[in-house]
């Protein structure tokens, strides 16, 4: 489904990303660990999109096509979508009002027919309960004002919305309670199907408890210095992240 | 059919054979109170320049190009009920007041009085209330170094008269309707309007400007407010104008103790438009609301300069004007807020946002804020900038198209301002404006 190969990338003349390499297939979960700053979040805004960042080398090709050279909007209505490690707060826009206008965007690019009013008002009853979310969220102006969790689970919401093919979820856990975390991650696994592939970034082993990764691979120094099975990030979470940086150090990986 | 007069403003020598012509339609008039306010008026408009960019006010706003032109004072327009029909917003249910090149036109409005509530065409209201129109006419606006307010009071004739007498409560808003035709002359027009809200009272005010023809239009626009205690008035004015259109107005009002003063002025277009709004809050316990949105192309040019004076303690002030400038359109916001020394526990708010869309459009803000009280709450503040991005990535990246996603966020950056009006129907035709103009870019 995704395959990057050797990408490389800066933002202002620093360089981020070191050659990153990553297979991941429908059906997989990966997760995406590593030390702060080592451009994990960079990796998925890259993935998604965003200008701020110049790919100097290196590719990504999404179900074959050059995924690089697709506007954000594009990469969303192909399906993919990036849960926003910090969702932005847009007054004036109803969270029902962009929904309705994002799904009948995409709708209009595969060429399908508006959703009407019936099954949209269906669809977010149906998505709302699966992630638990207020429904008084859904006429407020987009993430204004919502608490920390209520910005995670409505994203959440989105993607159940959305039902994209390609997941990215940046750091969805940080600034989670347990609980919240568990209905989050419940509306991940719901979502999960052998048609889609979830890509997990965190800094912690904590959301992986809940969702259970098929890969892990470690990010330090922008480039992928390890990967295993879900038993990496739980020796992660045991000795921390210095052995690898040391391991780096020394260059044996 | 009558002559046409045509002059150019920019020597006061050519006004006075217009004023003369002007006196011949006053018949029995001549000799009554009113008709020595506007001589008045008239010798102090002949000793006043106009302002040029040299005078600190006018600094963004060059009036050359108004001034000329040889505009037609009493132009005649062929337009007919049906091509009226299409501005007068017949979805809005209202009592409708309609002027062409500022002659009232009875024929195509649709008005009534209402119990305590009375609406009449300033030249009939002087039949019936002269004592009201002496007392108070060009009494809440001065013409003191005001050339235009002097012009404006020196040919005040037509305009609109609503008197709220205690306790009414207008059923309905007055809409009223502006339009030039500029067809076969230059256009100057100079509708004049005075409204009294007695005690207690509730009116809604909508003044909409539209043209038609492609000849210079220029409208010198007065009205005046009088705002009693307790009442309420929401002032709505809307400017949709081409760009051979230049608006020259001054709203000016008075509010007493408790009071409540609503204004939002939007406009989406206009060659030139100088929108003056001065509130004096001379009472306790006053709430005055200015708001504004501009949404400028092309070579538009709007100066937004509004003032506020707290001249008694304990009043409340909200001032929010936003643009959106695209092309090579040119805005200015000139805010002040005066907090006399015995206004204490005063609350005075302002601020103006403004989007770039182009690298050509500009912005020149200047808020203004000098306070002689100690005890008050006042803040301002200013923003001029491009669309954020990060609004922009959010919203594409959940597959909503770049321009789509533009206009959204445009939308919701006006909706701000134009949720504070209270009437629903012109809220949504303004918005549908917005809208279509937001789409079309």
């Amino acid at each position: 489904m995704l395959e990057i190969k050797n990408l490389h990338a800066s933002v202002e003349d620093k360089k981020i990303l070191n050659g990153i390499s990553l297979k991941v297939n429908a059906g997989e979960v990966h997760a995406i660990m590593g030390p702060n700053g080592s451009g994990k979040s960079t990796l998925a805004s890259v993935l998604a999109g965003k200008e701020d960042f110049e790919v100097e080398e290196g590719e990504a090709l999404y179900n074959g096509q050059d995924l690089l050279d697709m506007s954000p909007e594009d990469r969303a209505r192909e399906g993919i979508f990036l849960a926003f490690q910090y969702p932005v707060e847009i007054p004036g826009v109803s969270n029902t009002n962009f929904l309705k206008t994002a799904i009948n965007e995409i709708r209009k690019y595969k060429g399908e027919e508006p959703l009407d009013a019936v099954a949209f008002l269906k669809k977010m009853k149906e998505k709302m309960k699966l992630v638990n979310i207020d429904q008084s969220l859904m006429s407020r102006s987009l993430n204004e004002g919502f608490s920390g969790g209520e910005k995670k689970r409505n994203e959440i919401f989105h993607m159940a919305m959305l039902e994209p093919k390609l997941a990215i979820l940046d750091e969805t856990d940080s600034g989670l309670d347990i609980d919240a975390l568990r209905i989050v991650a419940n509306g991940v696994n719901a979502l999960k199907s052998p048609d889609n592939a979830t890509i997990v970034v965190t800094h912690y082993q904590r959301l992986l408890d809940y969702i259970v990764p098929d890969f892990v691979h470690v990010l330090y120094k922008g480039r992928i210095v390890k990967s295993g099975t879900k038993e990496l990030a739980l020796e992660l979470e045991d000795k921390g992240y210095d052995w690898i940086k040391k391991e780096v150090e020394e260059g044996v990986i | 059919m009558q002559q046409v007069i045509q002059a150019n403003l920019k020597d006061n020598d050519n006004i006075e054979p217009v004023f003369s012509h002007f006196e011949t339609q006053l018949n029995g008039e001549r000799s009554s109170a009113w008709h020595q306010k506007r001589k008045a008026a008239l010798e102090e408009l002949k000793s006043l320049t106009y302002p040029t960019t040299k005078n600190e006010e006018w600094k963004y706003t060059n009036i050359a190009k108004v001034l000329a032109n040889d505009y037609a004072f009493n132009a005649p327009s062929d337009l007919t009920k049906e091509e009226i029909s299409k501005f007068s917003l017949s979805e809005l249910e209202a009592h409708k007041l309609v002027f062409v090149n500022g002659i009232f036109r009875e024929e195509f409005s649709d008005y009534s009085s209402e119990k305590g509530l009375h609406i009449l065409s300033l030249k009939a209201a002087y039949q019936a209330h002269a004592d009201l129109i002496e007392a108070h006419f060009s009494e809440i606006a001065s013409t003191k170094e005001e050339p235009f307010t002097a012009l404006s009071t020196a040919f005040a004739f037509n305009g609109v008269f609503i008197l709220a007498e205690k306790s009414a409560v207008a059923s309905k808003p007055i809409f009223i309707l502006n339009i030039t035709d500029t067809s076969d002359y230059p256009v100057i027009a100079q509708p004049r309007n005075l409204v009294i809200a007695r005690e207690n009272s509730e009116v809604t005010v909508i003044e909409d400007f539209v043209s038609v023809g492609g000849k210079p239009a220029f409208l010198n626009y007065v009205s005046e407010f009088k705002v009693e205690q307790s009442a309420k008035v929401d002032h709505y004015k809307l400017q949709n104008k081409g760009d051979n259109n230049f608006y020259i107005g001054t709203t000016q009002v008075h509010q007493s103790d408790k009071s409540n003063y609503n204004n939002t002025v939007a406009t989406l277009g206009g060659g030139l438009i100088r929108n003056n709004l001065n509130i004096l809050l001379d009472g306790e316990y006053c709430e005055a609301f200015m708001n504004g949105l501009y949404m400028l192309k092309d070579k538009d040019h709007v100066d937004n300069h509004t003032m506020v004076d707290h001249l008694k303690p304990n009043s409340y002030s909200n001032e929010m004007y936003k643009g959106i400038m695209d092309g090579h359109s040119t805005g200015v916001f000139n805010g002040k807020i005066y907090v006399r020394q015995y206004a204490q526990k005063t609350n005075a708010f302002q601020e103006n946002k403004n989007i770039l869309l182009s690298e050509n459009a500009t912005v020149d803000t200047k808020p203004q804020l000098e306070i002689w009280a100690d005890d008050v709450k006042c803040s301002h503040g200013a923003t001029t900038g491009a669309l954020d991005e990060e609004p922009l990535f959010y919203l594409r990246s959940r597959g909503i198209g770049e321009d789509k996603a533009r206009a959204l966020l445009m939308n919701a950056f006006a909706e701000d301002v134009i949720s504070r009006i209270k009437s629903e129907t012109f809220k949504s035709h303004i918005e549908t404006l917005i809208s279509n103009r937001l789409e079309n870019r």
